[in-house]
């Protein structure tokens, strides 16, 4: 029985907080728009009952998801968005970890300190510190002018490429902490093995480090590009007017349009697509922990 | 078991050229020397064994030969050929690690191949090979499994398996047996002699088991502070220890401190520097008149009676202070009334309910001239 009640809390946790909440966004998918308050309907009467209640939802707003281009091209353009964030965030983030866990023992708590650090300001500050950064008189053009790299200052503010610095110094930490921790568990000895067997450093290294860090690796991929397939604040900040994602997407339609039940078809929509990596990570991180015992 | 020991000694013969040859070898860490200009040839075919206490340097000289460390100064041959230049992965010594460093992702039988396809072997060749070695290290059965579902034992197996697989001109062992229990220790000490007379490959191994050194190994060094101390076969290391470290490092010894007086030819007359009757010794090594010396006797070198002893070149009396009973063997600790105390061994050949001396019966403990060693240092 107290196992029982041990368990229960967190899944009435779940139910509370994301399975009853997604239902009502569910509902809203397959209302109507209205003008009112909530700007939809129906709305549940006690008097009708359950079957005039379900007569009224249909599935009209995801049809029309499908019959405007700009649903699909904004999925599809966050995929590709998070996807190449995530292949950078990878290749920056893997030598980071691996310089910290082949640091002098006595440093490490410092560097796990610094990759931490930025964690300790919000968020939304950062962000709008890098469009300090990264505008026409920011301070990285100034800087570039000043050395005398080029000429006339760089737009890189509100275009993809500001979108994609945003994701990866973001989201780096999500990457170089799991990669890390499974780097940091690696037996030394194992690459003087390699080597011993005849093995090239970096031969060593393709053969050896990365299988073993394979773990660390998909699990920070997933740590990036899940969040970041549903990015909404880093490309409405950074990203231009030719930024599509589906995160911005779903913003206007809630706010500018008041479309509800559109933008809770897309949300629905989003939700199922992040349910495939999801799995997919939830799947690795169960067959590491059985292939640790 | 001692066929070997009297036909193979070819650190006796002049002729024959060393496998490895450290030549006045230093090796420093920042401030602190780890390897003292050290010199050492080691022979093929041999099993030799580096034995010392940790820190003294034993590891060092392994991953010198290994590669993983390079020396400070001198240079270190592998058949005549400097390998101090020569990175890891190209040179003909492998190494099997004390943690046996065996690859988690890779099963056992990849295990063993991974040496293998780095040389870019053809494929028939590397399964040839492989099933050899597996059959070698009695692991057929396992050849699918990943190393965390086998025992530390076949474990063990794999690594040695896996580091003889490209039949390295020297194979390095660290500590192999470390992490095995003491019986099955003793099987595999067995085991790896056996397979280094069947593959006929020189094997030096680290141990700080002197034990392990005496059972497995043609010469044992033994080593303190980044030097050798003594390079000899285990019986004269045991019999013939060359200092008062080594008598005292191998095995269990009693160590008298007196003075000499010569006595005849090369036998000595030792005064103990605590008044008792003096003691016969007999050395090769020759010792002027009130010299120091350490007479260093093996306590199974001592015989325990009741009665005095006649015509014994040593006698002295004492009580039993304490008697620990090893089973097959028992140790006496015998007080003198110097207040000395001297160990003694004696065989359990009858049932311990009949021995002839318990705890303070006053004894007699006798041995002869040639007993013991006399060690000036």
């Amino acid at each position: 029985m107290r196992k029982f009640a041990l368990i229960a809390v967190p899944y009435l946790w779940l139910l509370a907080l994301f399975l009853v909440p997604f239902l009502i966004v569910l509902k809203i998918s397959l209302s109507d728009i209205a003008l009112a308050i909530p700007p939809y309907v129906p709305k549940w009467d006690w008097a009708t009952g359950f079957g005039a209640f379900f007569s009224q939802l249909d599935f009209e707003n995801y049809i029309f998801l499908t019959e405007d281009d700009l649903y699909w091209k904004a999925y599809l353009s966050s995929f590709k968005i998070a996807a190449i964030s995530t292949m950078f965030t990878l290749l920056i983030g893997y030598p980071i970890a691996y310089g910290m866990a082949r640091s002098p023992e006595e440093w490490r708590p410092t560097l796990m300190m610094l990759i931490i650090l930025p964690f300790w300001t919000s968020f939304l500050i950062r962000v709008y510190a890098w469009m300090g950064i990264l505008s026409q008189e920011g301070l990285l053009n100034q800087f570039l002018l000043w050395t005398g790299i080029i000429a006339a200052p760089l737009t890189i503010l509100n275009t993809n490429t500001a979108v994609y610095i945003g994701i990866v110094y973001t989201y780096l930490p999500f990457m170089i902490l799991p990669i890390y921790a499974a780097l940091d568990r690696m037996d030394g000895s194992l690459i003087e093995a390699a080597e011993d067997l005849g093995c090239s450093r970096l031969m060593a290294f393709w053969l050896v480090t990365i299988p073993l860090s394979k773990n660390g690796i998909i699990a920070g991929s997933f740590l990036v590009f899940i969040p970041a397939l549903g990015e909404f604040v880093i490309p409405s900040l950074l990203g231009g007017s030719g930024t599509l994602m589906i995160g911005k997407v779903l913003w206007e339609e809630f706010f500018s349009n008041r479309d509800w039940p559109v933008a809770s078809a897309v949300a629905v929509i989003l939700l199922l697509l992040l349910i495939i990596p999801i799995v997919l990570f939830q799947r690795n991180q169960q067959k590491q922990a059985e292939a640790e015992q | 078991m001692d066929v070997p020991e009297t036909e193979f000694a070819p650190w006796n013969d002049a002729d024959e050229k060393p496998l490895i040859r450290f030549r006045n070898v230093t090796k420093r860490f920042g401030e602190f020397v780890a390897i003292d200009d050290l010199s050492l040839d080691i022979y093929e075919q041999e099993f030799f064994a580096l034995l010392g206490p940790s820190g003294c340097g034993k590891t060092t000289m392994m991953r010198m030969l290994a590669g993983f460390e390079n020396p400070s100064e001198g240079d270190i041959e592998l058949a005549g050929q400097n390998i101090v230049p020569v990175p890891p992965n190209k040179r003909a010594v492998n190494m099997m690690f004390q943690s046996y460093a065996l690859f988690p992702h890779l099963s056992v039988w990849d295990n063993i191949a991974f040496g293998l396809r780095r040389d870019r072997l053809p494929k028939a060749q590397v399964q040839a090979r492989v099933e050899e070695m597996l059959k070698l290290t009695r692991l057929e059965r396992f050849a699918t499994r990943k190393p965390h579902q086998i025992s530390g034992g076949q474990r063990q197996r794999v690594a040695l398996a896996r580091s003889l697989a490209k039949a390295p001109k020297l194979l390095l062992l660290d500590e192999p047996l470390g992490a095995l229990d003491k019986k099955l220790r003793q099987e595999t000490q067995f085991e790896l002699m056996d397979i280094q007379e069947k593959t006929g490959t020189t094997f030096v191994i680290v141990t700080h088991d002197q034990e392990e050194a005496m059972t497995v190994a043609s010469r044992v060094a033994v080593m303190d502070e980044g030097r050798l101390i003594q390079v000899s076969t285990p019986a004269d290391l045991y019999e013939w220890p060359d200092n008062v470290y080594v008598a005292d490092f191998i095995g269990d010894v009693n160590l008298i401190k007196g003075r000499t007086t010569a006595s005849g030819d090369e036998r000595y007359r030792i005064d103990w520097i605590d008044g008792q009757p003096p003691l016969n010794g007999v050395s090769k090594t020759v010792f002027s008149d009130g010299q120091t010396c350490h007479l260093a006797i093996r306590p199974e070198k001592i015989t325990i009676s009741t009665d005095k002893p006649v015509d014994a070149d040593n006698a002295v009396q004492g009580k039993v202070l304490d008697i620990a009973y090893l089973g097959n063997l028992s140790t006496y600790h015998v007080e003198l009334a110097s207040g000395t105390v001297i160990k003694a061994q004696t065989s359990n050949t009858r049932r311990i309910s009949r021995r002839s001396f318990t705890w303070e019966d006053p004894v007699w403990l006798s041995w002869t001239a040639t007993a013991g060693v006399m060690l000036a240092q």
